[in-house]
């Protein structure tokens, strides 16, 4: 989506400001904002870009490094962690061939650590951009990766 | 029966996107109904119902109401806090997954006792489904005639949107929901003034949990004092529990207070795995105290809540068994808040960071005598002096178990010493 | 009125007071760090902790209010405790290399550390080391002393509405940064220095410019003068142990000769000349329907605020020079020529409250001859203050001096430079004197005085009525600009000045200037202009002189080569 046309999309004021970043983000297959997109967002709404970029900075959805078509969240906080047997984040770094923090090569998977994802219920969970996958095994994670990669090559 | 079913009480007998669902079983009733009553009415029913709010800290909601009330400034605002973050928090999600029509009921029966004319339901970014939910809901609200200008001829304006979150925790405090709304970073603001003189946009400003709000139509249907008579005297009325952890039957439930976390760990969730035993339990969330097993027959209610000094209402329980490492345990909760700090005050923003660096040579047994001396008294400092209710109790785990796991930091120093020879 | 009991005491405070106020109204000093008088209470540092009987946590003084029958424990063991933690929490994530710092022995962090009786840190240093921003002639930001108090943010944000700072990352990551941790030199910032006046530690200061003075005036074949700007004679004291409000010209002349300067002359000089430019600038802009309303220019800050954000209005600004500047270009031309010496041979500093003045003396077309600088250093009243403590000079004890000839014919107009308005008020006794043809009847024009943000006078002049203002501080300057650009401006002519109070709060004046000290500062110039012989610039003879002497008519040709200049947008 163009950013003129999400710019477009709200009024002309400063509570809408992290609406507009989230739903500006979302629409790049990157899952990033850049520095003159942030910019133009500060002149829009009359802000300083150290006000745009103190909330950027602040809130962990935003990112201003380029990210994978997926991002791949765990959760790490109690509940998830004295449910995980096999741990979650080593598999999936095996899997993946890449740190927490990274992308893969192919830009398709980015890895990252979430706070609580408010499922504990369903634990040990994993948030893959807006769909979440619960009660995760080795064999679960293998799955959700294999079918996210054989329908992001078609 | 141990579940005593208020607010769930629709809950999977009505499809939660269906409006005409709600209304078929009293749904929006509630607010007809408030509709002819008085301001002073609605307000002496949640006074009698005694109704303390929800979200974690208990305060009383027929104060804030009658603060509000008194604001002679408009616009004023009804602000629906579903940022829910505590980790091991999930009933909020729950409400609006399953019934959200109750919870904008509620929101329109706040709006109208504190002559409220916007509405904000702020939802943290991770929460995509019940976003989703809540945004078919209010629409369906809104083409209903339940929300907009004159509404159901009754000259009252009302009108709701969605705000989301962008992946942080501090925002579920008060001041820093109200920042985020604003267009800022979550950083709390000085108090007083409290949002019910000052709030969003600086205008008169109630802001209460999805469970508290959820619980309005209730007890506009019941009475305040038929409400007041479930529970406790104290703590009136049912409190939903998000369980969690090494249990069988995770989930929420929904009980009157005063009932025994033994009994809802072990009646309601199964209890723990076979051949395995409770080590603790932690109350409320990453801000809750850890509890040794011994007190689980201990009750829910607010005065026992207090007795930890931590914002332990939301009520979640995270059940712990006998496999784990308190260490590893508290190390997690401290980087949970190494994250999430909002970074304004100075307790907070570099405690955090020392706390979870003794912690781990707790994990990794090479920690001293020093090390809990220090830890101790940084545990202190930070609940005694940061800014915001978050902040004071990012501690709490760590000092409780101070308390009741003493000799499991001893024993560590010592294993660590033997390490070291 | 509350009763209110302060650890034994039982005191009276004053309603909708906070604890803070009181005890000081009570002689109780209570620490504090982000705590700043002009600024927003923040109460983020936690430093002002005390123990409320009765109340399980501890409350912050600066915040919390008075009530009847309140009592607090400024030194309860809890409270001593949790401020002495806090401060070595800080100190942890803090370069404490204090001996390397230019706050030495003038540091709120460093006198905190020692009030709590920090020995040693018993918190581990937890700091990462960040590059230190030297990008500009006048800042230079370190983060690795930054302490995260906020008050710099507010000065930017609050007092001069521009907001180049604000808090990025959050927790342990938070950083007091530019937008995208952008070099100063790299975004819209001012260098008014204002951030640099409120930072309780070093991590926001001028560039220093002392050692560079020092080599100078050790260099056997320099010859090196100094200017004096209005400002510094009415607040050097007070950093050097005077008392506020001291009038310091005499010594500040005897203690620049100690240090080495060949010679020292006074600012008001150019001040004086300034105004006959600008003054028949106005009107001839006046009289031929130039380019109205016409704005003063000797402001660096509000210079490149206005060639940042108002790049369409450049044409309203006095093409005047600065009076630093046009000294600096009488320096390197008039006075070599006169003093017979080669202009590369001349090292010109000037004395400025100001942090801008430092990048006004590099820009490029500030050159006599398109390569050397006119001012060579520029040095604020901090800076100055610091080299006479390190010559250990008495600066209490000197006898005054009289500034080098012949620029000793100063005028009361030129004194006012430095207070918000005083440029207005000195070109209005000149322009109304010169075009009315006969003498003015009152010097003072109240109505431009004062301290309000923006002030507005009607002045008759000539038969017409004149309107004009005076706005001090940028956030409100921007209002006075924002009007001309949408053609709603009544004004025909505007003095702006970037500081709150004019130079007298400048970004380079002692640490701890306020609202309060600015305006004591105001009264004494105020006091200096009406004990002059000469009160108006076109009565100076010395500047008459010069015109006579050297650069022909004012606004003439070679007036206009050596004191006028243009502006770039940016």
């Amino acid at each position: 989506m163009e950013l003129t046309a999400v710019l477009q999309a709200y009024p002309k004021e400063q509570t809408y400001l992290l609406e507009i970043l989230l739903k500006y983000q979302a629409s790049k297959p990157t899952h990033h904002l850049e520095e003159d997109e942030l910019t133009a967002i500060a002149d829009h709404l009359g802000l300083p870009a150290s006000h745009v970029f103190s909330v950027v900075s602040f809130y962990s959805f935003f990112s201003m490094t380029p990210r994978g078509r997926y991002i791949l969240q765990f959760c790490r906080d109690v509940p998830c962690h004295i449910s995980d047997t096999f741990s979650v984040r080593e598999t999936l770094e095996t899997l993946l061939g890449i740190k927490t923090g990274e992308t893969t090569e192919d830009g398709v998977f980015t890895l990252e650590y979430s706070s609580c994802l408010g499922a504990c219920d369903l634990a040990p969970v994993l948030r893959v951009n807006d769909t979440l996958y619960h009660h995760l095994t080795v064999d679960k994670i293998k799955a959700i990766l294999a079918e996210i990669r054989s329908g992001s090559d078609a | 029966m141990l579940e005593h079913k208020l607010i769930t009480k629709h809950i999977g007998n009505i499809d939660p996107l269906s409006i005409d669902d709600y209304v078929g079983v009293g749904g929006y009733a509630m607010f007809k109904k408030a509709l002819g009553m008085t301001r002073l009415d609605i307000h002496d029913a949640f006074e009698a119902s005694k109704l303390r709010g929800r979200g974690g800290a208990g305060f009383p909601v027929a104060i804030k109401l009658m603060a509000m009330a008194k604001e002679t400034r408009k616009p004023k605002y009804v602000i629906c806090n579903a940022d829910e973050g505590e980790p091991g928090n999930f009933k909020d999600r729950y409400l609006m997954e399953n019934n959200p029509h109750q919870i904008i009921e509620g929101m329109l029966i706040a709006a109208y006792a504190t002559g409220s004319s916007h509405g904000y339901l702020y939802i943290r970014g991770e929460y995509a489904q019940s976003m989703a939910t809540m945004q078919q809901a209010i629409e369906a609200a809104r083409q209903a005639g339940y929300l907009g200008s004159n509404i159901l001829n009754s000259r009252f304006d009302f009108d709701l949107e969605i705000r989301s979150g962008a992946g942080s925790y501090v925002c579920g405090e008060e001041f820093a929901l109200l920042e985020s709304i604003e267009g800022k970073a979550g950083r709390t603001r000085v108090k007083p003034p409290f949002p019910t003189a000052k709030g969003l946009f600086n205008q008169p400003t109630l802001i209460n949990n999805v469970e508290t709000l959820a619980t309005f139509p209730v007890i506009i249907a019941m009475g305040g004092e038929a409400y007041a008579k479930i529970g406790t005297p104290t703590s009136t009325g049912t409190k939903l529990i998000s369980l969690s952890g090494n249990v069988r039957k995770k989930g929420v439930y929904e009980v009157p207070f005063g009932v025994s976390m033994r009994k809802i760990i072990e009646e309601l969730g199964g209890g723990v795995g076979a051949g395995r035993k409770i080590q603790m339990i932690q109350l409320g969330g990453a801000c809750g105290p850890i509890i040794p097993e011994y007190m689980l027959d201990m009750v829910i209610d607010f005065e026992r809540f207090e007795e930890f000094e931590s914002k332990t209402g939301a009520g979640a329980i995270i059940v712990i068994d006998d496999r784990h490492d308190m260490f590893a345990i508290l190390e997690q909760v401290s980087e949970f808040f190494t994250h999430e700090s909002c970074g304004k005050c100075t307790p907070c923003r570099e405690g955090n960071v020392h706390m979870r660096n003794v912690l781990r040579r707790f994990v990794n047994k090479t920690a001293t005598e020093q090390d809990l001396l220090m830890l101790e008294n940084q545990a202190r400092v930070i609940h005694q002096t940061s800014l915001c209710g978050l902040g004071q109790t990012a501690p709490t785990a760590i000092i409780s178990t101070l308390h009741y796991f003493r000799f499991d930091y001893l024993n560590r120093i010592e294993d660590s010493m033997q390490e070291v020879a | 009125m509350p009763t209110i009991t302060i650890n034994n005491l039982e005191v009276r405070a004053d309603a909708g007071m906070t604890i803070l106020e009181a005890a000081r109204a009570h002689n109780f000093k209570i620490p504090t760090l982000c705590h700043y008088p002009d600024l927003d209470i923040k109460s983020d540092c936690r430093i002002c902790v005390v123990e409320l009987i009765g109340q399980k946590g501890l409350v912050t003084a600066c915040s919390t209010p008075v009530y009847e029958g309140m009592a607090v424990k400024i030194n309860s063991p809890r409270a001593l405790n949790a401020r002495k933690a806090i401060t070595e929490m800080i100190l942890a994530n803090h370069d404490a290399e204090c001996t390397a710092c230019v706050r030495n022995m003038n540091c709120e962090l460093q006198r905190l550390a020692e009030s709590t009786g920090i020995v040693k840190n018993r918190f581990e240093s937890i700091l990462e080391v960040k590059p230190v921003d030297k990008s500009n002639p006048s800042l230079v930001r370190n983060s690795n002393r930054c302490i995260k108090c906020g008050r710099c943010i507010d000065a930017c944000k609050t007092i001069q509405g521009i907001g180049v700072l604000d808090i990025a990352g959050r927790g342990h990551d938070s950083d007091v940064t530019t937008a995208f941790g952008k070099a100063l030199a790299d975004v819209f910032c001012t260098y008014c220095g204002q951030c640099s006046a409120v930072c309780p530690v070093g991590a926001i200061m001028e560039k220093d410019s002392t050692d560079v003075v020092w080599e100078a005036i050790d260099h056997p074949d320099k010859h090196v003068i100094v200017q004096v700007a209005p400002a510094i004679r009415v607040s050097l004291g007070e950093e050097l142990g005077l008392a506020l409000g001291s009038i310091v010209t005499g010594k500040i002349v005897a203690a620049l000769k100690m240090l080495g300067f060949s010679k020292v002359f006074d600012t008001n000089f150019t001040a004086d000349l300034t105004i006959i430019e600008e003054g028949h600038e106005l009107i001839n802009r006046m009289k031929n329907g130039g380019k109205l309303p016409l704005i003063t220019s000797c402001c660096p800050g509000w210079v490149r605020y206005a060639e940042h954000q108002y790049p369409d209005l450049l044409d309203n600004l006095s093409t005047c020079k600065s009076p630093q500047q046009m000294f600096g270009a009488l320096a390197k031309t008039y006075y070599a020529q006169r003093e017979n010496l080669n202009p590369k041979d001349i090292f010109v500093v000037s004395i400025m409250p100001c942090t801008a003045k430092k990048y006004e003396a590099s820009r490029p077309e500030m050159s006599y001859n398109g390569q050397d600088p006119d001012v060579d250093a520029v040095l604020t009243t901090r800076e100055l203050a610091k080299m006479i403590k390190q010559m250990g000079i008495e600066f209490e004890n000197l006898r005054e001096q009289k500034f080098d000839k012949p620029d000793e014919v100063t005028t009361g107009a030129a004194a006012i430079f430095g207070a918000t308005g005083g440029v207005m008020e000195a070109a209005l006794r000149s322009v109304k004197e010169i075009l009315d043809e006969r003498p003015l009847e009152q010097l003072e024009f109240d109505r431009v005085r004062g301290y309000e943000g923006i002030r507005e006078a009607e002045v008759t002049i000539k038969g017409e009525t004149v309107k004009v203002a005076v706005a001090h501080t940028l956030s409100q300057a921007k209002k006075i600009a924002d009007d001309i650009r949408l053609g709603t401006s009544p004004y025909a002519f505007i003095e702006v000045m970037a500081c709150p109070g004019g130079c007298v709060g400048g970004g380079g004046q002692p640490y701890g200037t306020t609202h309060e000290k600015s305006r004591e500062r105001i009264q004494t110039i105020y006091q200096v202009d009406r004990l002059m012989k000469v009160r108006k610039s076109h009565d100076n003879a010395a500047v008459a002189n010069l015109y006579s002497n050297y650069l022909g008519e004012p606004s003439g040709k070679l007036a206009h080569t050596l004191l006028h200049t243009k502006y770039t947008p940016r």
